[in-house]
C-alpha cells in the first residue's frame, strides 16, 4: 500500500506488466479479424491452386473465380431464388418468436397449460423434420404453408424454451416488491417478467435464425417444387441434376451469406436492446 | 432468558410519551411454521405506533425476515394475527431489502416510477415527486443513469427513494446496509435518520448489528433462534436528532452493552438447547 502511495506522488507511470498487459489487448483486437480474414485467403488460394494446378474439371469442383462469376452471370435467376428463401426464413422466424414467444408467455400465466403442453413441444423438437415430410405434405395443399410450417416446427423450440426459462427467472425480491405494490397480472409481465426475459428470448433468437434458414433449406428439399419461385435449397437440387456444379456453388454461397448476414443482424438487435443496462453486452474497462 | 418482556430500562419517559402515540399495526402472538415442523416465529407480540422506529435484533435464523415478511404480506401467520389498525400506512407501505432489487434494464427515475407507475399514474404527472424522492436521497442528478453505473451506497440509496416515493407511513427495512462498507454504512445511517425526521414516518429495521441498532433505533427487539421468537425489548431513550457526536457518547455505549447481553444470552441459550 505505501509503495503505491509513493509512487502516486510522481507522474502516472506505466509499468512493464501493465505495458505488456496493453500490448496483448490491443494485439488481440487486431488478430480477432486479422487471422480469420488471413485463413480465408489462404484456403481461397489453396483451392483455385489445387484446381488449377491439378486440372479438376469445373462439374467436379470449380474454382472459387468461376463460382463468383457464375455467381453475377446467373444472378438475376439466383436472386428470385434467393428471394423466396430469405422470404420463408423470415417468415418462419417471424412464426417462431410469435409462437415461441406466446406460448412460453401463455405457459407462465397457466402452469396448468405448461404442464398439458411441454411435453408435446419437446415430442414436436425431438422429431426429425425430414420423417414427418411427407405427412405434411399429404396433409397441407399450400406450397407456402407446408414450406413454413416445416421452417417453423424446426425454429420455435429454442424461442419457446429461452423465453419461459426468461420469464421465470425475474429477480425473487422484485417479485415480492410487486405483490407488495399490488401489481396486476398484466403490470407483472409487462414490467418484471418481460424486461427480465429478454436476454434469455434474444438468446434463443439467434439460435432461431439459423434454425429458420435450415428449416427453410429442408422444406425446399423435401417439397421440391420447380418454376422461377423455386428457393435456393431447390436450385442447388436442380443444379446437381444438370451437373451444373458451379451453380450449385454459386447457390451455396448464398445460403451461407444469408446465414451470415441473420446472425449478425440478430447480434447487432442484441446489442441494440441490451448494451445500455445487461452485463453480457456490456464492455468492461 | 427467563424475563421474556421488557425489562426496567424499557420503562421510561419515552415509554409513556410513546403510549400517547396511535397504534399503527401489531401482531398478536403470531407463529410461521414452514413446512409441518420448522417453527421460523414463535408467538410474537409487537406493537407498533406511529412515529416508532423500531429494530429487530438478532442472529440469523431468529425470525426477524420472516416477522418483516408477516407485515409486508408477503406470506400468512400460521397462527395469530397482523392487525392492521391503519389502513392508510398499508396502503402507502415502503419496503427496502437487503439487495438494492432494482431492475437493471430501468434508469434510476424509472426505478423509482415504478410504485406509482403501478398505480397507472404516469410519469410526466409524478416526476415532481420522483425528484423529491431522489433528492431526499441526494441523487438529484442521477435520474437517466442505470443502475449498473452506481456503487453499492448509490444503488440502496435508489432502493430508498422508491420506498419513499408513495409517502410512506411505514417503511420496512430488511437489513439495507449488510452488505454496504461501513464507511457508507455509517453515512446511510446518518443520512436515513435526517430523512426520517425530514419525513416523520415510522420504520420497522431488521439488522444483526448490535450498534446499528442503537444508533438507529427508539426500540430495540431482540431476538433469538431456533425456534425464531422476541427474547426481550430495549428502550433507546436517547433523544433525535442523533448525529455522529451519539456514535461515541457515554449513552450510546451503555445501550450497546445492554444490547449485546441481551443478545449474548440469547446466544447462550441456544448454546444450551442445542
Amino acid at each position: 500500500m505505501a509503495l503505491i502511495d509513493r509512487a502516486g506522488d510522481t507522474a502516472p507511470v506505466i509499468d512493464a506488466e501493465e505495458h505488456a498487459r496493453l500490448r496483448a489487448a490491443r494485439l488481440e483486437r487486431t488478430l480477432r479479424w486479422a487471422l480469420p480474414l488471413l485463413l480465408f485467403v489462404a484456403l481461397i488460394a489453396l483451392w483455385q491452386w489445387y484446381v488449377t494446378a491439378w486440372n479438376v474439371p469445373h462439374y467436379r469442383l470449380p474454382g472459387p473465380f468461376l463460382v463468383i462469376q457464375t455467381l453475377i452471370n446467373d444472378f438475376s435467376s439466383l436472386a428470385v431464388s434467393w428471394w423466396t428463401t430469405v422470404r420463408v426464413t423470415v417468415l418462419a422466424l417471424l412464426l417462431a418468436i410469435v409462437g415461441g414467444g406466446g406460448l412460453a408467455i401463455l405457459f407462465t400465466q397457466s402452469r396448468l397449460v405448461e404442464m398439458s403442453l411441454f411435453p408435446y413441444m419437446v415430442v414436436l423438437q425431438v422429431t426429425p423434420i425430414i420423417a414427418i415430410a411427407p405427412l405434411i405434405f399429404i396433409y397441407i395443399d399450400s406450397h407456402i404453408a407446408r414450406v413454413l410450417f416445416i421452417a417453423w416446427i424446426v425454429a420455435f423450440f429454442p424461442v419457446l424454451s429461452n423465453t419461459a426459462l426468461g420469464l421465470k427467472s425475474s429477480d425473487h425480491n422484485l417479485r415480492d416488491l410487486m405483490t407488495i405494490y399490488r401489481a396486476s397480472r398484466w403490470q407483472r409481465l409487462r414490467f418484471l417478467q418481460l424486461p427480465s426475459s429478454l436476454p434469455y428470448f434474444l438468446g434463443g433468437l439467434r439460435i432461431a435464425g439459423g434454425l429458420s434458414l435450415i428449416g427453410a433449406v429442408v422444406a425446399e428439399f423435401t417439397m421440391g417444387s420447380g418454376g422461377r419461385a423455386a428457393g435456393l435449397a431447390f436450385r442447388i437440387l436442380e443444379s446437381s441434376y444438370r451437373l451444373n456444379v458451379p451453380r450449385m456453388f454459386a447457390a451455396l454461397l448464398l445460403v451461407i451469406l444469408t446465414g451470415v448476414a441473420i446472425y449478425l443482424v440478430l447480434s447487432w438487435l442484441t446489442w441494440l436492446l441490451l448494451h445500455k443496462w445487461h452485463e453480457s453486452a456490456v464492455s468492461r474497462e | 432468558m427467563a424475563d421474556g418482556g421488557p425489562g426496567p430500562a424499557a420503562i421510561s419517559a419515552v415509554g409513556t410519551a410513546r403510549a400517547a402515540r396511535p397504534v399503527l399495526l401489531s401482531l398478536d402472538h403470531v407463529d410461521k411454521v414452514f413446512g409441518t415442523n420448522v417453527v421460523a416465529l414463535r408467538d410474537m407480540t409487537l406493537e407498533v405506533r406511529q412515529g416508532d422506529f423500531i429494530s429487530l435484533l438478532g442472529p440469523s435464523g431468529c425470525g426477524k425476515s420472516t416477522a418483516l415478511r408477516l407485515i409486508a404480506g408477503l406470506m400468512q401467520p400460521t397462527r395469530g394475527r397482523v392487525r392492521w389498525e391503519d389502513q392508510g400506512a398499508r396502503d402507502t407501505l415502503g419496503v427496502v431489502f437487503q439487495e438494492p432489487t432494482l431492475m437493471p434494464w430501468s434508469t434510476v427515475a424509472d426505478n423509482v416510477w415504478l410504485p406509482l407507475r403501478l398505480r397507472g399514474k404516469s410519469r410526466k404527472d409524478v416526476m415532481p415527486e420522483i425528484e423529491e424522492a431522489l433528492a431526499t436521497v441526494g441523487l438529484t442528478g442521477f435520474e437517466n443513469a442505470y443502475p449498473r453505473e452506481l456503487s453499492g451506497g448509490m444503488k440502496m440509496r435508489v432502493s430508498i427513494a422508491r420506498a419513499l416515493v408513495t409517502h410512506p407511513r411505514l417503511i420496512l427495512m430488511d437489513e439495507p446496509f449488510a452488505a454496504l462498507d461501513e464507511i457508507t454504512r455509517f453515512k446511510l445511517n446518518n443520512d436515513l435518520l435526517a430523512m426520517r425526521a425530514k419525513l416523520d414516518c415510522t420504520v420497522i429495521f431488521v439488522t444483526h448489528s448490535v450498534f446499528e441498532s442503537v444508533f438507529l433505533s427508539d426500540r430495540i427487539v431482540i431476538m433469538a433462534a431456533r425456534p425464531g421468537r422476541v427474547i426481550r425489548e430495549l428502550a433507546v431513550d436517547e433523544p433525535y436528532p442523533r448525529t455522529e457526536d451519539f456514535r461515541t457518547s457515554t449513552g450510546y455505549v451503555a445501550h450497546c452493552r445492554a444490547a449485546s447481553e441481551a443478545l449474548a444470552l440469547a446466544m447462550d441459550g441456544i448454546a444450551h438447547e442445542g
